[in-house]
């Protein structure tokens, strides 16, 4: 397997830039627009919410922007993943290329424009006075763990797509319910009671969430998330891994 | 005693296929609850074996829906065998249905990096001959325009360029040459005759009874899954005539 890969290295290279490339072709701002659209989106949440919602103990600007930033790549690149096979139909059917780079590849051009994207959280978080420490090293853990948990789901719903194409709704749904029990915009300990507040908890996205804004803010981690977001995030990887290995021989049958 | 190339051993591609169409998950779990999840099998591929040897250039004969273009998807490697086993010994090339696998935004010159990498080229060797497919596939300023706007003959043949450029010891054409005009058949032509004197193995299928025999020197027959004949061209097609002729 490990040789394939090394053989369809240079693939998984032409694919991400072809999402990335055609992503922002014939638009005069390019690739500008991944900076430019998590600004713009930051400071209508701010604008709405501030008053509202926004009784945060720490700078809300950064607040707002380092959630809706690990949320919006978790969203697009299920998305994506979720797509991936079907979109890619057409090549399937003619070459044989190993199944899971069209997934990879999907969550992976979606995640490089992610990283170019925390430029702009940097910039806001200099600006409004939030400065890196020592626990900002951390963040690595929840950067590298929101991409395996989005790689994994994208095998899973990548898989399911391609024989029910249902998911593609029911998925749409799941994230807006994950993007409210997420606490993007508000703190959780103000929507959330002592009954339910196992609800976000048990939400693996939030304690991705969680940790990053730990490590931004320069705070100790919180270890119960982290443990929680590095064990989920693997079980789903494997899961995804063997479920797309079980099914892709028939995937040819259903494209 | 040439060695073999390709060796077809005991296969056979079923297809179950619900007997509905089912594809929404609701249906599914419905008919799973009432147990009316009904399958039909169908053979598209039943029990055949034969083997290629090196410099063979195999013609595919049958009908539509005799199995040919399933036979090449599975030696191509896109499609599993139910059963039985295909071995293959050296590069193959499938040259199925020119050109659809493009990414029709990207322009040509961009498409010949992305389908090259889906081939297994380098980066270093499309380079190398990048030159080379413009060249053969004969686009002129086509080249950076997006993929979408090309007719089906620019899409052929620049299919056919990229393809053919690798030297592959196995070349697989499915009804290449259905598209494309007098000009362009006559030079792919001219470029597959050159691979068979580099000793390429070639699987060619074909509705022209003339190109096929003109081309290949070895044919099978197909006929709704079955290897039918194996040997001869004339042999073949004289099979070929009998069952054609027998439904009429």
């Amino acid at each position: 397997m490990f040789k394939t890969f090394k053989k369809y290295q240079y693939l998984l290279y032409e694919l991400v830039k072809k999402d990335i490339k055609l992503k922002y072709r014939n638009s005069y701002l390019g690739v500008i627009w991944t900076l430019l659209e998590p600004l713009l989106t930051m400071l209508v949440l701010v604008a709405v919410f501030s008053r509202l919602l926004g009784k945060t103990t720490t700078d809300y600007a950064v607040y707002v922007l380092s959630g809706r930033l690990i949320y919006s790549f978790f969203s697009n690149g299920t998305k994506a993943g979720l797509k991936s096979v079907r979109s890619h139909a057409a090549m399937i059917k003619k070459v044989y290329v190993p199944k899971y780079m069209y997934t990879l590849s999907c969550v992976s051009s979606g995640y490089i424009m992610f990283l170019i994207s925390l430029i702009v959280l940097v910039a806001v978080a200099l600006v409004r006075g939030v400065y890196p420490n020592v626990y900002t090293l951390l963040a690595v853990i929840p950067l590298a763990t929101v991409y395996v948990m989005t790689l994994g789901l994208g095998l899973i719903l990548a898989t399911l797509d391609v024989f029910f194409r249902d998911f593609e709704y029911l998925w749409g749904i799941a994230l807006m319910l994950i993007m409210y029990m997420s606490g993007i915009f508000y703190e959780v300990a103000d929507v959330a009671s002592e009954k339910t507040i196992w609800l976000f908890k048990l939400n693996p996205l939030y304690a991705v969430i969680e940790n990053f804004r730990n490590a931004v803010f320069g705070v100790a981690p919180n270890m119960e998330a982290t443990w929680f977001s590095l064990g989920f995030s693997g079980v789903v990887l494997l899961i995804g891994l063997f479920v797309f290995y079980r099914k892709q021989d028939d995937f040819i049958l259903h494209l | 005693m040439a060695a073999d190339i390709i060796s077809v051993e005991n296969l056979s591609v079923r297809f179950r296929m619900p007997e509905q169409k089912v594809d929404n998950f609701k249906e599914y779990l419905i008919r799973i609850l009432k147990r009316k999840l009904k399958y039909k099998e169908f053979n598209a591929i039943n029990n055949i074996s034969f083997s290629i040897k090196k410099g063979d250039r195999l013609g595919v004969v049958g009908a539509n829906g005799a199995g040919k273009s399933t036979l090449l998807k599975v030696i191509a490697g896109v499609l599993k065998a139910s059963e039985g086993t295909v071995k293959r010994n050296g590069k193959v090339v499938p040259l199925l249905e020119l050109g659809a696998g493009f990414e029709m935004q990207y322009t040509g010159a961009e498409n010949i990096y992305l389908y090259g990498a889906m081939l297994g080229y380098s980066k270093a060797f499309i380079d190398e001959k990048y030159k080379e497919i413009v060249d053969f596939a004969d686009l002129g300023d086509f080249i950076n325009v997006p993929v979408k706007n090309y007719s089906s003959g620019m899409r052929t043949r620049l299919g056919f360029a990229i393809v053919t450029v690798v030297e592959p010891d196995i070349l697989i054409l499915d009804e290449v040459f259905a598209v494309g005009d007098a000009k362009f058949r006559e030079k792919s032509e001219k470029k597959i005759r050159d691979m068979f004197e580099k000793g390429a193995t070639v699987i060619f299928v074909s509705h022209n009874e003339d190109q096929v025999k003109r081309l290949c020197n070895r044919g099978i027959l197909l006929d709704h899954g079955k290897l039918i004949a194996d040997g001869d061209l004339d042999e073949v097609y004289g099979k070929y005539h009998e069952i054609t002729n027998k439904i009429k």
